[in-house]
Parts: C-alpha cells; structure tokens; sequence
C-alpha cells in the first residue's frame, strides 16, 4: 500500500535562499506525524509545497512530492484542485484571518461541500450543521448564519477544522493550529483535532514547534532545521532516547510540569552556529556539483 | 450603520447647508462687482442704478439681505433670478435632472470601465503586462476631465463626426415627457427612440466625466484586490482546490469593494464638480452650465441656490456612500 504522503529530497529556494535542503519524511495512512522546529526551520514552507501555496518568489530546485504514489508536482492544475480541500486539507494557523470575513460561516462551509462533493444548496447547509455539531459547537444552525466576526477565536477555529475534516480527506496538514490560540483552547482543540482524525480515518502531518503538543498526539515525529531533516522516529523513541545533539537540546529547553524551571536550557548557540555552517557547506557542495 | 448614526447625521445636515449659505453669501458680496453693474447698459444715469438696487435689495446692510433670504429658503422660496427673471427653484428643478441623469451615466461607464479593468490587471498580476495596465490607468488619471472633453469633442465631433457634440437632445425631436429626467422616463416608458437620441448627445460628455473616474475605480480596486488576495484567507481558498478566477470573483471581490466604494464613492464628488465645464463645453442643459451663466451674470440668488443644491448633494452622496459600505461590510452593520 502506498504511503498517504512522500516527501523526497526536496529543495524549495526564496531567491538565492535555500529554505528546505533535501527534506524527505513519509506519513501513512492514518498516521500523525509531528513536524517540528523552531521558527525558519521551513516546517510551515513544507506544509505549502505540498498544498500548492509556496510563495511566488520560491522555487522547488529538485524533489519530489507524492501523495498515495501519485506526483503531486507532475500533476496538471486541475488534477490538483480536485485533491486540494477534498483529499488533502488544511488547518491554518490563524483562526482570525482565515475565515473570509465578509461571508456567513454557512455560506463558507456550504460552498466548500457544493464544490467537492456537488452536494445542493440545502443539502450543504445541513451537512454543514452537522460537521458544526462534530466539533463542539451548540447551536449549530445559528452560528451558520453568523459572520466570523461575531464569534470567538476558539470557535473560529472549530468552524476551520471542521471546514479540513469536511469531506473526509486522507491527509490533513495541521499548520500550527494552536499557536494563536489560548493554552486552555489549545487542549480541546487538540483533542477535537485527534477525535475527527479517528472518525474521518484521516492521516495529519502536525507542523508545531511545540514538542509537548507533539507527545500528547503525533505517534511519530521528524526534527527540521535550517531545511533538513536531523533526526526522525516514532514520537516515544525519538523524545526518550534522542539521538540528534539538537533534538536533546530542544527536549532541554522545553518546560516540563516534572522538571523545576530553573532546569531549563536554552539551545546553545554554538549548536545553532554548527548546525547553519553545515547546512552552508552543504549548499556549496550542491552548487559544486550540479544537480 | 445604525439608525442613530443616520439619524445623527441628518440632523447635522441644516447646519452645515447653514455654514455653506453664510459663505457663499458673504464671498458673493465681498467680490467686486454685482448683478446691477452687469445689467444696466452704457450710459444709465446714477438715479436709475440706484432704483434697480433698491429694486432687488442690494442697497440694504449685508445682514438685513442675509435675513431676508434666509426667510425665503426656509419657506422654500430661493428668490428669482436676475438674470434669467425666473423663480430660482423653477430654474433648478428644470435643469438639475439634465445633471443627474449625466452623472448616473458617467458613473455606469465609469464602474464598468474601472471595474474591467482592474480584473485585468489582477489577472496578470506579476507578469509584464501588468506594467501596461497600470500605465494605462496613470495616463487616464493624469488628464482632466475638462481636458478629455475638448479632446473627444475633437475627436468624435470634428475629426471623425460620429456623435452631436452639442446640447441635450435634438431641437427637431419632440420631446413629449412628463418629467424632466429625459433618459430616466424614456427608458421607463419604452421610447427607446428617445432614449437612443438623448444617449447620443450624453455620450461624449458623460465619457469625459467617466475617463479619469475609471482610472480613479480602476486603480483603488486593483490595489483593494492585490491586497485581499494576499490575504490568509484568500491563500486559504487555494489550498482548497478552488480556481484563481473563482477566488477572485467570490472571495477577493466582495472584500475589495469595502475599500473601492468608501474612497471611490467619495470621489464621485469630483465628478459633479466636473459637470460645470464639461457642461459647458458640450452646450449641456444642466446646472453645472447654468452656473457659468450665473457667475458671469452675478446672479447673486441663482449662484445662491446652484451652491445650496451642489452642497446637498454633496451630503446625500456622502451619506449614501456610508451606507453602502455599511451594506457591504458586514462588520460594520452591526456596530
């Protein structure tokens, strides 16, 4: 069986500036994969490459991008379209922007149901009220004719994971979806995001760069920096017995309800320094040597 | 908007109509020259000049004049003309219709221009053409309208006569309407014959208006688009599967229109502004070419109530302007 998701040696470049240096990872069917790093480690440009949404000024240099054995690069527009929001899906991160704000929470679920599974007007509105009552939200009918103005941040972001889930997709890129929210929004939203997983036998590639978000739901978990992929595993493996010297700094930086907090250590910066020469030098090698 | 917020603004109306009225009136008398100097003719003995004062009560204090004309528009009556020896609210009631109906037409031409090409320019985003586009829009913006009008009078009148270049409609045609809004009934009643004559005369003139209006739309919606499309939640529609035509006209359109009709929307005051020269030019029976007739004549009641009737529509445009985009904006219908 194929896996749901092959990424293979992939490089993307903003003009002269590699972020993502050969990076490869599978998800299977099913499968949460945590992808984690800190801010530049190119874990959200990932995310786009596979969805279509690099930035103009990137570029993918070489690699391949498949989902379940089908090259998502080599695809025509319209090929990918129709994968886009039905088979593979998004969580985006920010629930305050990612709602169009001038179009009912109805109109924005109803028009994704009518697109991809041709369903009528009515139709769609009930399925919409249903996928709603999925995540938690009361009242279901009333928050459709809502604009995303009138309700809350932690809702918002219901109605968006709702809006991936709808149409049963086999993949779903999670793009930091607690980062804007509340700490005590982030649990349910955790929780709802692992429930409708389980209901909709979706696959998700969790981007964060929270190691703590990534125990409590990725079974499996590959470490990015500076656009490479330093260490990968199952989630229990890799955060007991971290072999990569950044994964354990990461582990010793991040706060931990068992550890006092004056236990924390930041990343030494001479790892940091380390882990960029190479990530350098291998650039000049690349160049070198043409691909 | 809500009621109150219209209603708070209706009632700032007569004050401000008030403020206006104080100066106009204070600048028409302050100004060299008065309707009397323009009308005697050469050689009328001090005596008479000073009657025909007396006559229209320019010979008392600037204040008591004021008072009395105060009076008059508060019970509807703006004066009679002293040049034309019309009641000044007949004038204006004859002629303001022949502005309207230029100023709709320009702006449907202006919006369907501006509109088309702002979707143009949108779609070729990031592509040489673009820069085409956008020069295009700078030149229409850089020329006025006045300046437009001598050039389409040249041009479709004179150098290539397609189009009367003159005037409201044709003397010949009968013109047999109840109301003064020509096109407006016409097209109501189904005398498309009419219609088509009154568009032929409007056309050059309402282009004119609507050239440097269309760049104006054009480039406010263009931008208003470029930067909704960079929004989250257009990048968003992307990812899910939905074409960059679609996500353009459901998604970015309606968010691009807020800004397009609140700056663009105000704009339009311009265009009436407009209509006095090209009025002029064209021999357009309308206020804005009566009020060139007024100035030159110091016809101090008529320029009087061409300024009161520009100033309310003015307000009116404003206010309606508000509330569209109150309409469009669901974020402010609420409050």
């Amino acid at each position: 069986m194929n896996a749901t998701l092959t990424v293979e040696g992939l490089k993307v470049a903003i003009g002269a500036a590699n972020v993502l240096r050969g990076v490869s990872l599978e998800v299977q069917p099913g499968e949460v994969r945590g992808l984690v790093g800190e801010s530049g480690a190119g874990k959200s440009m990932l995310g786009r490459a596979v969805l279509g949404l690099l930035p103009a000024n990137a570029t993918i240099t070489s690699g391949q991008i498949a989902f379940e054995g089908r090259d998502l690069l080599a695809m025509t527009e319209t090929e990918r379209r129709g994968l886009l929001g039905r088979r593979i899906a998004l969580i985006p991160q920010d629930p305050m922007t990612s709602l169009n704000p001038v179009k009912r929470i109805g109109a924005q679920i109803g028009n994704l149901l009518r697109h991809h599974l041709g369903l009528p007007k009515r139709a769609a509105l009930t399925r919409a009220a249903e996928l709603l009552t999925e995540v938690a939200i009361r009242e279901p009918e009333r928050v459709l004719a809502l604009y995303p103005h009138e309700i809350s941040g932690g809702m918002r972001q219901r109605v968006l994971i709702a809006m991936a889930f709808a149409c049963d997709p086999a993949l779903v890129i999670a793009d930091e979806p607690t980062t804007a929210l509340d700490v005590t929004v982030q649990r349910q939203v955790l929780q709802l995001v692992e429930r409708l997983r389980l209901r909709h036998g979706s696959a998700i590639l969790f981007v964060t760069h929270d190691l703590g978000v990534v125990a409590k739901i990725c079974r499996s978990m590959s470490v990015l920096h500076a656009g490479r992929v330093l260490e990968e595993g199952e989630t229990a493996d890799v955060l007991v017995r971290p072999r990569h010297a950044y994964t354990r700094a990461l582990l010793a930086a991040t706060p931990r309800a068992d550890r006092p907090a004056d236990a924390l250590r930041p990343v030494p910066p001479a790892l940091i320094e380390q882990l960029w020469s190479e990530a350098h030098r291998l650039d000049r090698a690349g160049e070198a040597r043409p691909a | 908007m809500r009621w109150g917020e219209i209603i708070k603004r209706l009632v700032l109306v007569p004050p401000t109509l008030f403020g206006v009225a104080v100066i106009v009136f204070v600048l028409l008398r302050v100004v060299p020259g008065d309707p009397i100097a323009m009308m005697i003719p050469p050689g009328a003995s001090e005596a008479d000049i000073t009657r025909l004062r007396a006559l229209y009560g320019l010979d008392q204090p600037i204040l008591q004049q004021f008072a009395t004309w105060l009076g008059q528009v508060a019970s509807g009556d703006l004066g009679r003309s002293i040049s034309v020896r019309q009641g000044v609210l007949d004038l204006l009631l004859a002629r303001l219709p022949a502005t309207i109906e230029l100023a709709l037409l320009a702006t449907v031409i202006a919006v369907v221009l501006g509109v088309l090409v702002a979707l143009a320019g949108i779609l070729l985003r990031g592509r040489r053409a673009e820069w085409a586009v956008d020069g295009g829009v700078g030149a229409l913006l850089a020329i006025p309208d006045f300046l437009w009008a001598l050039i389409l009078l040249l041009l479709f009148g004179v150098l290539i006569p397609w189009l009367p270049i003159s005037g409201r409609v044709d003397p010949q045609i009968d013109i047999d309407l109840r109301s003064n809004f020509y096109l407006l009934e016409s097209l109501l009643t189904g005398r498309f014959d009419t219609a088509s004559a009154l568009l032929h005369h409007m056309f050059l003139p309402a282009l004119a208006l609507a050239l440097p209006f269309a760049a104006l739309v054009a480039r406010i919606l263009k931008a208003s688009l470029a930067d909704a499309e960079d929004q989250d939640y257009a990048q968003i529609a992307r990812a899910r599967g939905y074409s960059r035509p679609a996500i353009l006209l459901h998604e970015v359109f309606p968010n691009a229109l807020i800004p397009t009709v609140a700056l663009g929307g105000v704009q339009l005051t311009l265009l009436l502004g407009g209509t006095v020269l090209v009025e002029r030019i064209f021999s357009y029976e309308g206020i804005g070419n009566m009020a060139i007739d007024a100035v030159i004549n110091r016809d101090f009641p008529l320029i009087q109530g061409l300024v009161l009737t520009f100033a309310v529509l003015f307000i009116a445009l404003n206010l309606a302007v508000d509330l569209v985009v109150a309409l469009l904006d669901p974020r402010l219908r609420h409050g």
